[in-house]
C-alpha cells in the first residue's frame, strides 16, 4: 500500500533523551488547540476513507442498473453458462463486498494506530 | 394433508424446544441490568456476528427472496445484495463510533449527542414504530408458514411465535438471546444449504434440464422499463443500503461489542456470513424455474423454498428436507422477532415502564420493568397481525427499511461526523423523513394503489425522502447554529478516539 515508510534511524548508542517526546494525550482530552488539530485531522482522514469506500460501491454496484438500462443486450450476455446479472449479483458481489470491508478495516485501524502514535509519542 | 404435516410439525416443535432450552440456559448468566440490555458488552466478534446474522435473516430472506427471484427475476437480486451492502455502509459510517458512544439504545445515543429530551422521545417513538412495522410481517409470515407446512389455522403462527419470543426475551434479555440467535443463524444456513446441495445433485442427475418459467426480464436487474423502472430500482437500493444502520434490532447489537475495534470485526464477519447465506436463495429460484411451474402459475412463489423439496424428491427424502426447511423458516421468524422485541422492549423500559416499576431501583426492578415492556412490545404487533391479515409481508419489510433510511440514517451519520448538528435540526429532519417515508408507508398499508409516477413514488419513497431528511437536518441545523450543544466536540472526540488512548468515558 501507499503507507510512507518510517524514516530510517541509525542506532549508534543509547537514546540521549531518556524521557522522549512528551505525550499529547492530555491535549486531546482537554481540547487544547493542539489536541483539536490532532482530532480534526483524524476525523478528516476517517471521513475521507469512508467516502472513498462509498464512492467505490456507488461506482460499481450503483452503475449496474443504469448500464443494463442503457445497453439492454447485456442481459443476454453469459458467464459460465449463466446470465451475467445472476453471476454478478447472485455470487461475485459478496466476496467483493467482503474484500472492500476487509481493506477498509485495515486502513481505518492503521489511521487509528498512527493517531495513537502521534498523540502518545513514538514507542520507546 | 395429515401425512404431509408430520415433518413440519416435528421441525417446528424441535426448533421451539431448542430455542427455549438455549434461552433458559442463558438465564444462568443474566444477573445485571447490563446483561439484560447489552449482554454486559462482552460478546466476542464471532459469536456476536452469528447472532447478528441469526437476527437479521428474517423470513423475508429465508422464504421471500427465493420466491421473489423466481417470479421477478434478476431485479429482485437487489434485495439480498442491498441487505448485505447495508452492513458495509454501516461499517464505514457508524460501527465503531456507535459502539464508543457508550449508549444502550438509539434514543440514548440521540440524547447523549444532542442533549435534548425531545429528540430522545422522537427517537423512542420511531424505534417503536419501525420495530412494530417490522414485527408485523414476521408474525404474519409465521401464520402463513404454519398454514402451508402443517395446515394449521392462520392465527396459530402469530400466537406461537409471539409466546416463544416473549418467554425467551423475558427470561434472560440480551445475553440469553445472543446464544439463541447465534444458534439460529447456523440452523438457517444448514436448512438452506443442505437442501440446495441435494436438489442440485438431483438436477444434475436429471440431465440438467433448462428452465422455462419465470418472467421475460429474468436476467435484467432493473425493475421494468423506462425511467420509472430505473427510479424504482435506485430507490430500493437507497432504502436497503442506508436503512440497515437504522433498524433498531441491528443497532442495539453494536452496543454488545467489547469496543469499537470489536464492532468493526463483528461487522466484517457479518458481511461474510450474510454473503454465505445469500448464495443459496438464487439456487432455489433457478431450480424453481425448472421444476416449479405450478407454483408460479398459482401465484404461490413465496412458498417455493418449502415446496421445492417435495416437488423434486418423493418419499422420505423429500419429507426430511421439507422438515429441515420448515425448521429454518420457523427459526427465521423466531430470531428476527426476538431481536426486534429486545430492541423495542429496551426502549420502552427506559422511556415508559421504568417510571411505573421503580426507576433507578435495584436490579430486580429493572428486570421487572424490562419484562413488562416485553409483554407490551410483543402483544401489540401480535394483535395487529391477528386482526389485519392482508398486509403484504415483503412490502411492509421494505417500508420499514425506507422509514429507517429516512430517519435514523441521517441522524446517525450527521451525529457522528458533523459537529454542527443541533437538536432543532435533528427534530426537523426526523419529522421530514419520518412523515415522508412513514406517510408513504401508511398510504401503502391502507391499500392506496396508484400507477405511473405517483405509484412509484409511494411504493419506493426512499429516493426522495432520504435526501429531504438529510437536507432538512443540515439546513435547519445551520439556521440554528447557536444551539449546537457545547459538549458536541468532546462527544466526537470520544466517538473517534481509538480505545488505546482511553480518552473520555
Amino acid at each position: 500500500m501507499s503507507e510512507p515508510r518510517p524514516q530510517r534511524v541509525r542506532v549508534t548508542g543509547p537514546p540521549r533523551y531518556a524521557s522522549g517526546p512528551r505525550s499529547r494525550r492530555g491535549d486531546v482530552h482537554d481540547q487544547t488547540p493542539l489536541g483539536d488539530v490532532f482530532l480534526r485531522s483524524l476525523l478528516k482522514e476517517q471521513l475521507a476513507l469512508a467516502i472513498r469506500v462509498l464512492a467505490l460501491i456507488g461506482l460499481t454496484l450503483g452503475l449496474l442498473p443504469i448500464a443494463f438500462h442503457l445497453w439492454p443486450r447485456m442481459a443476454d450476455a453469459e458467464l459460465i453458462g449463466l446470465p451475467v446479472a445472476w453471476v454478478v449479483l447472485g455470487g461475485l458481489v459478496y466476496p467483493f463486498l467482503l474484500l472492500v470491508g476487509w481493506r477498509y478495516v485495515r486502513s481505518v485501524e492503521r489511521n487509528e494506530r498512527d493517531f495513537a502514535d502521534l498523540v502518545e509519542g513514538p514507542p520507546q | 394433508m395429515s401425512g404431509d404435516a408430520v415433518p413440519g410439525l416435528v421441525a417446528v416443535l424441535a426448533v421451539t424446544v431448542a430455542t427455549l432450552a438455549i434461552g433458559t440456559w442463558g438465564l444462568r448468566f443474566s444477573r445485571t441490568t447490563s446483561d439484560f440490555f447489552v449482554a454486559s458488552r462482552t460478546v466476542n466478534p464471532r459469536l456476536n456476528a452469528s447472532a447478528i446474522g441469526g437476527e437479521y435473516l428474517s423470513a423475508a430472506s429465508f422464504l421471500g427472496v427465493a420466491g421473489l427471484l423466481l417470479v421477478g427475476g434478476a431485479q429482485m437480486l437487489w434485495y439480498p445484495v442491498g441487505w448485505t451492502a447495508g452492513y458495509l455502509v454501516l461499517l464505514v459510517l457508524v460501527a465503531a463510533p456507535l459502539r464508543r458512544s457508550g449508549a444502550y439504545t438509539l434514543p440514548d445515543f440521540a440524547e447523549a449527542r444532542l442533549g435534548s429530551r425531545v429528540v430522545r422521545s422522537a427517537c423512542s417513538l420511531l424505534v417503536v414504530g419501525v420495530g412494530w412495522l417490522y414485527l408485523l410481517p414476521q408474525f404474519q409470515g409465521a401464520g402463513l408458514t404454519l398454514e402451508s407446512a402443517i395446515g394449521a389455522p392462520r392465527w396459530v403462527g402469530p400466537l406461537i411465535v409471539g409466546f416463544v419470543v416473549l418467554v425467551n426475551v423475558m427470561s434472560g434479555g440480551m445475553r440469553s438471546i445472543t446464544f439463541v440467535q447465534a444458534f439460529q443463524y447456523w440452523l438457517k444456513l444448514t436448512a438452506l444449504l443442505v437442501p440446495a446441495m441435494v436438489l442440485l445433485a438431483v438436477w444434475v442427475g436429471d440431465g440438467r434440464p433448462a428452465g422455462t418459467s419465470g418472467g421475460a426480464g429474468w436476467s435484467v436487474p432493473v425493475a421494468g422499463d423506462g425511467a420509472i423502472g430505473l427510479y424504482t430500482t435506485y430507490s430500493l437500493m437507497i432504502a436497503l443500503f442506508l436503512g440497515t444502520m437504522g433498524l433498531p434490532h441491528v443497532v442495539v447489537r453494536f452496543y454488545t461489542n467489547p469496543d469499537g475495534r470489536g464492532a468493526r470485526r463483528t461487522t466484517l464477519v457479518v458481511l461474510a456470513l450474510l454473503g454465505l447465506f445469500y448464495l443459496w436463495p438464487p439456487v432455489f429460484a433457478a431450480l424453481g424455474r425448472v421444476y416449479g411451474d405450478d407454483l408460479v402459475a398459482d401465484g404461490r412463489g413465496d412458498v417455493l423454498v418449502l415446496e421445492l423439496p417435495r416437488l423434486m424428491i418423493g418419499g422420505v427424502g423429500g419429507e426430511l428436507l421439507t422438515g429441515l426447511v420448515t425448521a429454518g423458516a420457523f427459526a427465521a421468524f423466531l430470531s428476527t422477532a426476538s431481536g426486534l422485541a429486545i430492541a423495542v422492549s429496551g426502549v420502552l423500559t427506559q422511556d415508559v415502564t421504568s417510571r411505573f416499576v421503580g426507576e433507578r431501583g435495584p436490579t430486580g426492578s429493572v428486570a421487572a420493568a424490562f419484562r413488562l415492556a416485553a409483554v407490551f412490545a410483543v402483544s401489540v404487533p401480535v394483535l395487529v397481525a391477528l386482526l389485519a391479515t392482508n398486509v403484504g409481508v415483503a412490502q411492509s419489510v421494505g417500508l420499514a427499511f425506507a422509514v429507517a433510511a429516512s430517519t435514523f440514517c441521517p441522524l446517525l451519520t450527521l451525529g457522528i461526523w458533523w459537529r454542527g448538528l443541533t437538536d432543532v435540526g435533528a427534530l426537523a429532519g426526523l419529522a421530514a423523513g419520518g412523515l415522508g417515508a412513514g406517510g408513504a408507508a401508511v398510504l401503502n398499508l391502507v391499500g392506496v394503489h396508484a400507477t405511473g409516477w405517483p405509484g412509484a413514488l409511494i411504493t419506493q419513497p426512499a429516493a426522495w425522502s432520504v435526501p429531504i431528511a438529510f437536507a432538512t437536518m443540515v439546513l435547519v441545523s445551520l439556521a440554528t447554529a447557536s444551539r449546537a450543544p457545547v459538549h458536541a466536540r468532546r462527544f466526537l472526540v470520544r466517538l473517534h478516539t481509538p480505545e488505546v488512548l482511553e480518552v473520555g468515558s
